[in-house]
């Protein structure tokens, strides 16, 4: 069983608390002059997001938890598992509707997604931070309007709603950022 | 010229300036001892002499602290002094710590720990230039009024019970110092010297280090420290002159290092020899420098205030 010590404690590395692998955001060393030091750690629970705030006294030791971000292409859904395939070694990999999370709303065939594998499976796949989708259902607006303001709402071919401006039309392309869900700009094939 | 070497050199100043004017003389005390302070929170480096006189080498310290050759200084009949001193302390580094860091130590003969508060109150408003106020509380009031348990009444069972109620979730924390000391680290000093110096004074005995017992009450060591802006600044005793006693409390440290797996250090048979002929009644304090110099530039970190710190040193 690998473990770190409080020494080893940086942003990035993994831990299994309680059951659960977690990622540490932050980590601080806290110590009274003359008094007992302890390492103040935010960490991110990988299954459920949720952060939370733990306090270590320093010099105690933690199991490690393996856990590694992969880059795996998206293949297909099959209703209940969305599957994937490291382009190297051709393992394929499923990830059930917890570990896709948000993705879903965004990935489509062929795409390739930061899936992070704990005991070699998936437990959070992150979408691209930037895809190309094609509208699907929009109000027609106004043509000409090249304002930018107000914008209206527009359904994806992945299901995903998105605010775009008035300009943009049923049956065209744009990239969206996946982390806000927001429209950046019309694409060009 | 960049900001920070500006403003620790005006700082130097001032506090020359602050001693001079009260006629505290300045000394120098070597860095390197074979002996070490015992307390098992404070890591020495060690480093080796090889050369004339130790052809088979010796073990030295760095010094955590230039307490014991001052006292040393003290006992010799020198009158009120002051250093500053470059202090090593292995295993502390972090927003507020560097393991080379300086200390401002300095010692009053015929002073007890309140007039001594009174005096580093004097010299933070001296360098910062600003007219602070200070106020003062017992450290038993002080967990009375944040974390709602008497310090020394209540059980583990109780300060968990206490942390939880907090919000606090604590891994390995074990024995009653290690939650006053994650109780006052996490809770109580972030909330102390918001616009004011604090002062907290009459620690638990369990936390004496070198100060000497309440005449009045043994249960509390005549022991203070200054917090300004959330940030721990100084530590202060009203010294402990009985020699027995403070080989006993060597001797009880070396035991809890020996119990908690850590080296165990040799006892400064030099400062026990002085104690033993005899260290005047005095109260001295250390005050963390770098501490104080970043607050002074508003900086967010010791990093920032550093010629050079641990990571480009």
């Amino acid at each position: 069983m690998a473990t770190y010590s409080t020494n080893e404690f940086r942003g990035g590395l993994k831990l299994l608390l309680d059951g659960d692998p977690c990622v540490i955001i932050e980590n601080e060393f806290v110590k009274p002059g003359k008094g007992q030091a302890f390492n103040r750690v935010k960490l991110r629970n990988l299954k459920t997001g949720r952060v939370l705030e733990k306090t270590f006294k320093s010099g105690e030791s933690v199991e490690a938890a393996d856990v590694m971000d992969r880059d795996l292409q998206y293949l297909y859904n099959d209703g209940e598992y969305w599957y994937f395939m490291d382009n190297e070694s051709f393992e394929q990999y499923q990830a059930d509707a917890q570990a896709m999370g948000d993705a879903v709303k965004w990935i489509k065939d062929q795409d390739v997604c930061n899936v992070t594998l704990w005991n070699n499976q998936p437990i959070l796949v992150e979408a691209p931070n930037f895809v190309v989708l094609e509208i699907t259902d929009t109000d027609p607006g106004l043509k000409g309007d090249t304002s930018g303001g107000g914008g209206k709402p527009a359904t994806l071919e992945t299901g995903a709603v998105v605010r775009v401006p008035l300009f943009v039309q049923i049956g065209e392309k744009i990239k969206v950022d996946t982390r806000k869900g927001e429209y950046i700009s019309r694409a060009k094939d | 010229m960049p900001d920070r070497l500006r403003a620790r050199a005006q700082l130097l100043r001032r506090v020359r300036r602050f001693f001079d004017g009260r006629g505290v003389m300045e000394v120098c005390t070597p860095v390197l001892s074979r002996a070490a302070g015992t307390d098992p929170a404070i890591e020495p480096l060690r480093t080796c002499y090889t050369g004339p006189e130790y052809p088979g080498g010796l073990d030295l310290y760095l010094q955590t602290s230039p307490e014991f050759p001052m006292k040393r200084l003290l006992a010799e009949g020198s009158g009120p002094i002051y250093q500053l001193a470059q202090v090593f302390r292995d295993g502390e580094y972090g927003l507020r710590h560097n393991p080379e860091f300086t200390l401002l130590e300095w010692y009053r003969p015929g002073f007890d720990h309140h007039q001594l508060m009174d005096e580093v109150a004097d010299l933070v408003r001296a360098c910062l230039g600003e007219p602070l106020e200070v106020e003062k509380f017992t450290y038993v009031d002080l967990f009375l009024e944040h974390i709602g348990v008497h310090p020394l009444d209540a059980d583990v069972a109780e300060l968990l019970a206490a942390a939880e109620q907090l919000g606090l979730v604590v891994e390995g924390v074990t024995d009653r110092n290690e939650w006053l000391d994650l109780f006052m680290s996490l809770v109580i000093e972030p909330r102390l010297g918001r616009d004011r110096l604090t002062f907290v004074h009459d620690y638990p005995a369990s936390q004496a280090s070198l100060a000497r017992l309440n005449p009045g009450d043994s249960r509390f060591a005549s022991r203070f420290e200054l917090y300004f802006r959330g940030v721990e600044l100084a530590n202060g005793f009203h010294e402990l002159t009985d020699a027995a006693e403070q080989r006993r409390r060597f001797e009880e440290e070396n035991r809890q290092r020996e119990k908690k797996g850590q080296r165990l250090l040799p006892l400064d048979e030099n400062l026990l020899a002085a104690l033993e002929a005899g260290l005047p009644d005095c109260a001295g304090v250390a005050l963390g420098l770098d501490r104080l110099l970043m607050l002074s530039l508003n900086a967010s970190c010791l990093d920032d205030v550093l010629s050079f710190s641990l990571k480009n040193a």
